[in-house]
């Protein structure tokens, strides 16, 4: 789940300011469930353009606004979509950018991207996952650092650690401790005495991942 | 070899103190305070934008210790350089002649005055101190040949006064394995704590100097307490500040107490002040005798 908040409006109202017509894309899954790209949010969003002299000229909210063919054919069959100035996008930053791959209108971010998040109950996500192309969770007790350690240290806990608090959140357990705890009861916790290498910083080499090709041939290859 | 080096190898009891850099150009009192704990302690600790509070950078300032004729112990942390830029200044460092490197992680920027900044932590300092085992064996990190190894004696940080203790102590094993040679712990107020806390770093065989933090008010105190993760002033010590006619003085006295039990623990004292830095001389003049 990719869980997303509301930017100020001011900001959103800003960078509407040139358009007149404007089409409102939210998202059917993160967004919606994240309670900031779904049915109400975009009604709340036709309200407040309208209140600030815009033209709110209709809103959609696609299964996956990440998908650009989807987008390319809601915004094709779609006449308020097609005649508008710009689009207001409620989705995270894949689904903006698949809304402007898709047209050459331009597009209006309406949301923050944050993290992705673990759901512990309807609508409350916690912050386990940055997506950062390197796991290390298998070393680290099922607990992400990188993630949930505030310096994303990879040799923990640091000094800042003060009776199983972190330095920069006092209420906060420190994560290192957790993971700590985690290897004791297993009685593994030797383990910290181990250096993990520095993380290779693999996400700006990544740029695209190709359809995997369930042909036999090339799943024989793919198994090897 | 460094003086501090020799003298942590030669089981000398080690004297450092710690100085800020300034922020900003002027360094006229910085280069006073260098002046007036010459021949008075090993070596002058010079912290990396402390607190994540931007400063002139640890290396300028650590030059500036050793255009004065004393040895520095230059401090950096992973908070604000990646890997290419720690090994650039670490190099840059042994170059001119700074030898001693207490590697640190760093605050995080939210604690400092600049916390809207990006934190970087690309290393941490058990992987920073690898990086100078490397650099020292005349290999980057990613293994590409030097011209010239650096030669330069890491040390790390220690948290004695803290739970659980566990972690604190496979840190430190992990530390010493990626290279560290020697310890400067957080400020210790408690040396009959400090002492069942020795016992158990003892077996490691590694120099542990333990920090000694100068008071000058009950307020201060209070402060600390209350602000600095791992300070846990006692009240009792704080009730000594609080009555003193003199409490400058006193801070003084309190400090000269714990150094002087730290003899027998410790392997070196590490003074640390909070903008009192014209009573470390006192200090340090009390101590000698």
């Amino acid at each position: 789940m990719i869980v997303t908040e509301q930017k100020p409006d001011r900001e959103v109202l800003e960078a509407v300011q040139k358009y007149r017509r404007v089409f409102i894309i939210g998202c059917g899954s993160c967004a919606t469930a994240s309670r900031t790209g779904g049915e109400e949010e975009c009604r709340s969003w036709t309200e407040k353009l309208r209140e600030n002299g815009k033209e709110p000229s209709g809103y959609s909210i696609p299964q996956e606004t990440c998908h650009v063919l989807l987008m390319k054919s809601t915004i094709r069959q779609s006449a308020e979509a097609s005649s508008s100035d710009a689009f207001l996008v409620l989705a995270c930053g894949a689904g903006v950018q698949a809304v402007s791959a898709a047209s050459d209108r331009p597009v209006v971010a309406g949301l923050n991207s944050m993290f992705l998040g673990t759901t512990e109950r309807v609508g409350e996500f916690l912050k386990y996952c940055s997506l950062c192309g390197n796991c290390v969770l298998s070393r680290t007790a099922g607990i992400c650092p990188v993630t949930r350690c505030p310096k994303g240290l990879l040799n923990g806990p640091c000094g800042g650690m003060v009776d199983g608090r972190c330095e920069v959140d006092r209420t906060a357990a420190c994560v290192w401790v957790a993971i700590y705890d985690r290897l004791k009861a297993r009685g593994d916790q030797g383990k910290l005495a181990q250096m993990n290498a520095p993380k290779p910083y693999v996400s700006a080499r990544q740029r695209k991942v190709e359809p995997v090709n369930i042909s036999r041939k090339s799943a024989g290859r793919n198994a090897r | 070899m460094t003086r501090l080096s020799e003298a942590l190898a030669g089981k000398e009891f080690v004297i450092t103190a710690e100085l800020s850099p300034r922020k900003g150009t002027l360094v006229t009192n910085f280069i006073k305070t260098v002046h007036a704990l010459q021949g008075k302690v090993h070596a002058i600790n010079i912290t990396d934008n402390q607190r994540a509070i931007m400063r002139m950078s640890s290396l300028a300032a650590s030059y500036l210790v050793l255009r004065e004729g004393m040895e520095p112990i230059y401090q950096i942390t992973c908070r604000d350089r990646n890997r290419l830029a720690i090994q650039s200044d670490l190099i840059g460092a042994s170059a001119l002649g700074i030898k001693n490197v207490l590697a640190l992680t760093g605050d995080h920027p939210s604690v400092g005055d600049s916390p809207e900044a990006k934190p970087v932590f690309d290393l941490d300092a058990t992987t920073l101190l690898h990086t100078i085992t490397r650099l020292n064996a005349g290999s980057d990190l990613d293994g590409h040949p030097l011209k010239g190894a650096t030669d330069l004696f890491p040390g790390a940080a220690l948290t004695p006064q803290t739970e659980p203790l566990e972690p604190v102590l496979l840190t430190m094993e992990r530390k010493i394995s990626a290279g560290a040679r020697f310890f400067q712990t957080q400020p210790v107020f408690d040396m009959d704590a400090f002492r069942s806390f020795a016992t158990l770093t003892g077996r490691f065989g590694t120099p542990v100097i333990v920090g000694i933090l100068l008071l000058h008010s009950a307020q201060q105190a209070q402060d600390l307490n209350a602000g600095v993760p791992g300070i846990k002033i006692p009240d009792v010590m704080i009730r000594r500040l609080g009555e003193a006619a003199d409490p400058r003085r006193e801070g003084i006295d309190i400090a000269a107490e714990l150094i002087r039990s730290a003899r027998n623990i410790a392997q070196g004292v590490h003074i640390m002040t909070v903008g009192q830095e014209k009573d470390l001389p006192v200090l340090l003049e009390r101590i000698s005798g």
